[in-house]
């Protein structure tokens, strides 16, 4: 006989929905901290970017770099031959922002208290997600709600991996927590839905893969465009710099303390071309489950339809950056289309296109 | 901005002169040219033409082009999808549909214009691949170019002096690179090193695999068939093409193409949430059929669930969707029974209720021994609400209380006609109502086991028990390997086209006048990494281990070249860049160290 569908556990699906209330207050107060660090890091005037732009260029004859440790009597001995860098011709070489602290003390101690509170609330978050799933004994990502916050809880993990890695990405911190909020904000108000079992046609483990490379990629996906987005605003305070204009005191105080626009737009390609491939991935194994579940691994679905958009507008994004020409800041735009379309993907053809994807109770 | 583009341009043109061979053919994407006058004549046109679609600013277009085409197709109901709501829209929109066809926005995927942009994207995917496949073949069967004149303009330098004899360093260098996998050898006074050809290799296996994707869902579509079946249980289906209910089919698909083999279904079973705000959603469909293949193999076994399809040979059975069959039996008027048999309804709501029609054409006769023939309206419902509490309309999907409401007619059903019918629905222009004692149509509610006795004795039909009945749909799809094996093919591609960097190592030994060995390295890539200063750091510091820096003297003559970093230098790129970088793929094209 067949067994009859395990109900879901109404205690565990009370918790998660306790902790992820729990992670919205932990977010705010680590949003306020962040905040905090940004007003305090604003006390500090650096101006280095303007002295690199407005500095004669370098002479571009690089000296050979040794580094010779003399020890004693004048013997030297050589710990390990250096290597000099030069920057591709053309670029600025503009150095990164110092942070959002700027260097304040009082500053960075907020910006410190901001990521240890997000480390908290993602914990929380983590653990509401987890008992979200053993409420319902599957994955939880059967509906709207269920995919918001595993998607908010992956990007903010993404981004507790690169500054576990050393990665200078702690400028992410105010955009990434805002956002997550917001996503969160929705999720609990907008799209709240019971748990409950999967309908039969969710049902597979092209599920498990399918989906949460979906989540995955588009976590990254975000945090690339995120990148994107400040490397607009932090370029065009460059060039006005570097064109002899004068910025305004908001972009000499906040963009000023952000990576220069060569890092960020190098953040934002990094992680946008390692992700491409997971995302081909991720439609593929979309069509072999579509290929079991209807028969037909390609028909022209919405859902379909817009993970090819955006396949094909991350593809324009590579191509344009291979290509030469296309670089910059037209790039950049391309990079924000593609991401347009992944959300719009997520959140306009689940509620206003009518898609055989369509998610139980929203 | 177009004025530090330019700057980049010039910058890069007097960059390229002074590296001259070094920095050629890192990759085989073609060099942009600015278009040019086409020649005199067809040819010249034609050979413009040919450059236009084959440069990349003309695939970017074609590639952009094809996803915004691809939008009007997810917005505006289409025929490929669902023909009932294209229907529906050409009713809504009565001035905007015909605009619509001519556009073929109801057909946008086999539409002209977007297969013009597939089309021309493919040609131009060809035309781009085997001239670079070609130039690659070159590539792989070249030496890497000699050292450039000047390391120090290098993205990656450094340099040591050592006691170590230059040819001797020179052996060591070519030996350390050969152990790393780099293609090296020795030119002039300099080791030329490069590494990481499987990046142009994954580049090409990425685009070719696109064009066998695109060849596999091309035959899928021509040889393609796809058909289907509603079965009631306990009853059978052989897989031959007037078994079908209905049948579509790829233009180059012939009927000998078809997998002989049959099943029969035994048994459905449906669950569904019992409570709560899902209650009735479904939770499993399950149906367990006997199958045999070929065309009288032995029978066995199996259980096809919605994401799980029965395959056999190159066909696949699908369970589609599934319904209720009241079983009823018709006796006429002598008290012969005319009919008996599982009656297959459609479904009209989420909790299953269910109408149809119940025909009996031959083998009735009435009260005064004439032939006629029957038919019922019938209604279906799994779980009944009560009599006179709310609605008619099931209340869940499973079988709670099942009701079956009839209403009866005699006369002709109009089958004979040779036109063919709606078997869920009756044709009432020649039938006649059958009357009960007020005068209106014969209409009854019947439990499982109840009988509603025709008027004057002309008969009765009995409601005697539900099957299930599921619908399969069979489909046959070549192709489908081919596809999937590009797909596969692709994704490696990928991974190696954007996580490989490929790139150049130079390392030039020199005598200077003192007898001491002058030791430079310097390294290329497709762009500036932070990987690269890292790899060459590397690289020095295994072959200063094995020819160290010579002890510093004490009256050096000159100052420059040693020693001391210069300061402008040392404080702007004495260590290597590694900003805001992540994982870490390396700037235009060479991806991540994931
Ligand atoms: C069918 C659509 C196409 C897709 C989805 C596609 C996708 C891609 C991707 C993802 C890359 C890797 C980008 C990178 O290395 O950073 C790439 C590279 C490349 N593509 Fe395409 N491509 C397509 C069509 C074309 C066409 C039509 C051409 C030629 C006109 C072309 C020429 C190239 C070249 C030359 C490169 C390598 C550039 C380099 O060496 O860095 N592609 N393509």
């Amino acid at each position: 006989m067949i067994p009859l569908a395990a109900g879901t556990n109404e205690n565990l699906a009370n918790l998660s929905n306790m902790l992820i209330y729990s992670a919205i207050a932990v977010y705010t107060l680590a949003f306020l901290a962040h905040i905090a660090e940004w007003v305090f890091g604003s006390r500090s005037k650096v101006g280095r970017t303007a002295a690199a732009l407005t500095a004669q260029p370098a002479s571009r004859a690089a000296a050979p770099a040794v580094r010779v440790k003399k020890e004693g009597g004048g013997t030297a001995v050589l710990e390990r031959p250096e290597v000099v860098t030069r920057a591709a011709s053309g670029a600025r070489d503009v150095p990164d922002g110092p942070g959002a602290h700027g260097g304040d003390e009082k500053g960075d101690l907020y910006g410190r208290i901001a990521v240890s509170l997000t480390v908290l609330a993602f914990l929380i978050e983590a653990g509401g997600v987890v008992a979200r799933a053993l409420s319902v004994q599957r994955a939880p990502w059967g509906n709207m709600y269920e995919f918001s916050i595993t998607f908010s809880t992956v990007a903010v993990g993404t981004y507790l991996g690169f500054l576990a890695a050393g990665k200078n990405v702690r400028w992410l911190g105010l955009p990434l927590v805002t956002t997550v909020l917001l996503d969160l904000g929705i999720a609990v108000n907008l799209l709240y839905t019971a748990s409950a079992q999967l309908v039969p046609a969710l049902k597979s483990y092209w599920l498990y893969i399918h989906v949460s490379t979906a989540i995955f990629c588009g976590a990254v996906f975000y945090l690339g465009a995120v990148a994107s987005v400040l490397y607009l605003f932090r370029d065009s305070y460059e060039n006005k710099l570097a064109g002899g204009g004068k910025p305004g005191g908001f972009a000499t105080s906040v963009l000023e303390r952000l990576p220069s626009a060569l890092s960020l737009d190098k953040f934002a390609y990094r992680v946008n071309a390692a992700i491409f491939p997971l995302w081909t991935f991720t439609i593929i194994a979309g069509a072999i489950w579509a290929g079991d579940a209807w028969g037909r691994y390609w028909g022209w679905d919405a859902k379909e339809v817009w993970s090819f958009i955006t396949w094909v507008g991350y593809a324009c994004y590579l191509h344009a950056r291979a290509t030469a020409g296309w670089r910059g800041r037209k790039a950049a735009y391309l990079a924000l289309i593609a991401f347009a379309c992944f959300l719009f993907n997520y959140y306009g053809v689940n509620l206003f296109v009518n898609s055989k994807h369509s998610y139980a109770g929203v | 901005m177009s004025n530090t583009e330019t700057d980049v341009t010039r910058d890069e043109r007097q960059d390229r002169r002074e590296l001259g061979e070094a920095g050629s053919q890192l990759s085989t994407a073609p060099v942009e040219d600015s278009g040019g006058v086409p020649g005199l004549g067809l040819v010249g046109w034609a050979r413009w033409f040919w450059r236009q679609l084959t440069s990349m600013r003309v695939a970017l277009i074609l590639l952009f082009l094809l996803s915004l085409g691809a939008i009007p197709g997810s917005l505006i109901p289409q025929n490929n999808v669902d023909k009932t709501k294209v229907e529906a829209f050409r009713e809504a929109h009565g001035t905007l549909a015909p605009l619509y066809d001519k556009l073929q926005l109801f057909d946008v995927y086999s539409s002209v214009w977007f297969s013009a942009i597939y089309i021309l994207l493919f040609v131009s995917l060809i035309g781009c691949i085997v001239p670079r496949s070609l130039q690659f073949a070159g590539q792989l069967r070249g030496r890497p170019p000699g050292a450039p004149s000047r390391l120090t303009r290098l993205p990656a330098y450094t340099t040591w002096r050592t006691e170590a004899d230059p040819e001797q360093v020179r052996e060591l260098a070519l030996a350390l690179l050969k152990r790393r996998r780099f293609r090296a050898r020795i030119a002039g006074n300099a080791v030329a090193a490069e590494k990481g050809y499987l990046r142009e290799a994954g580049n090409l296996l990425f685009h070719v695999s696109l064009i066998v994707i695109l060849l596999g869902f091309a035959a899928g579509q021509l040889f393609k068939s796809e058909g289907g079946k509603l079965i009631v249980e306990g009853d059978g289906f052989s897989n031959t093409l007037t078994q079908y209910d209905d049948f579509r089919s790829g233009s180059m698909f012939s009927t000998d193409d078809m997998e002989p083999f049959s099943f029969t279904l035994d048994e459905f079973t449906g669950t569904y949430e019992k409570s709560g705000p899902n209650k009735g959603t479904p939770r499993t469909f399950q149906a367990e059929v006997t199958y045999s293949e070929g065309v009288d193999g032995k029978g066995k076994k199996a259980v096809i669930e919605v994401n799980k399809p029965l395959k056999v040979g190159g066909s696949k059975v699908f369970l589609l969707s599934h319904g209720y069959a009241p079983v009823v039996s018709v006796t006429d008027a002598r008290g012969k029974v005319v009919y008996k048999g599982a009656v297959p309804l459609l479904p009209i709501d989420n909790n299953i209720t269910s109408t149809g029609a119940i025909k009996v054409n031959d083998g009735y006769r009435n009260t005064k021994g004439e032939k006629e023939q029957l038919g019922f309206n019938a209604f279906f419902v799994p779980t009944f609400a009560g009599a006179g509490q709310g609605n008619m309309f099931s209340q869940f999907p499973g079988l709670g209380y099942p009701v079956l409401a009839l209403s009866a007619y005699h006369g002709s059903l109009g089958t004979d006609s040779g036109i063919p019918q709606n078997v869920y629905q009756l044709d009432t222009r020649k039938l006649k109502e059958f009357e009960d004692s007020e005068g209106r149509l014969l209409k009854k509610r019947l439990l499982p086991g109840e009988t509603l006795e025709l008027p004057d004795g002309a008969g009765s039909v009995t409601f005697e028990g539900v099957k299930e009945w599921a619908s399969f749909q069979v489909s046959q799809q070549p192709g489908n390997g081919a596809a999937l094996a590009g797909a596969v093919a692709a994704i490696g591609g990928l991974i190696g086209s954007l996580f490989i960097q490929r790139r150049r190592v130079w390392v030039r030994t020199t005598a200077d006048a003192d007898g001491i060995t002058v030791v430079e390295m310097a390294g290329l890539g497709r762009s500036e990494s932070a990987k690269l200063p890292e790899e060459l750091a590397d690289l020095a510091a295994s072959l200063h281990a094995e020819a160290p820096t010579a002890p510093e003297r004490e009256a050096e003559p000159e100052s420059g070249s040693a020693s001391e970093p210069e300061d402008a230098t040392a404080s702007r790129t004495s260590e290597p860049r590694e900003s805001a970088d992540p994982a870490g793929p390396a700037d235009p094209a060479e991806g991540a160290r994931a």
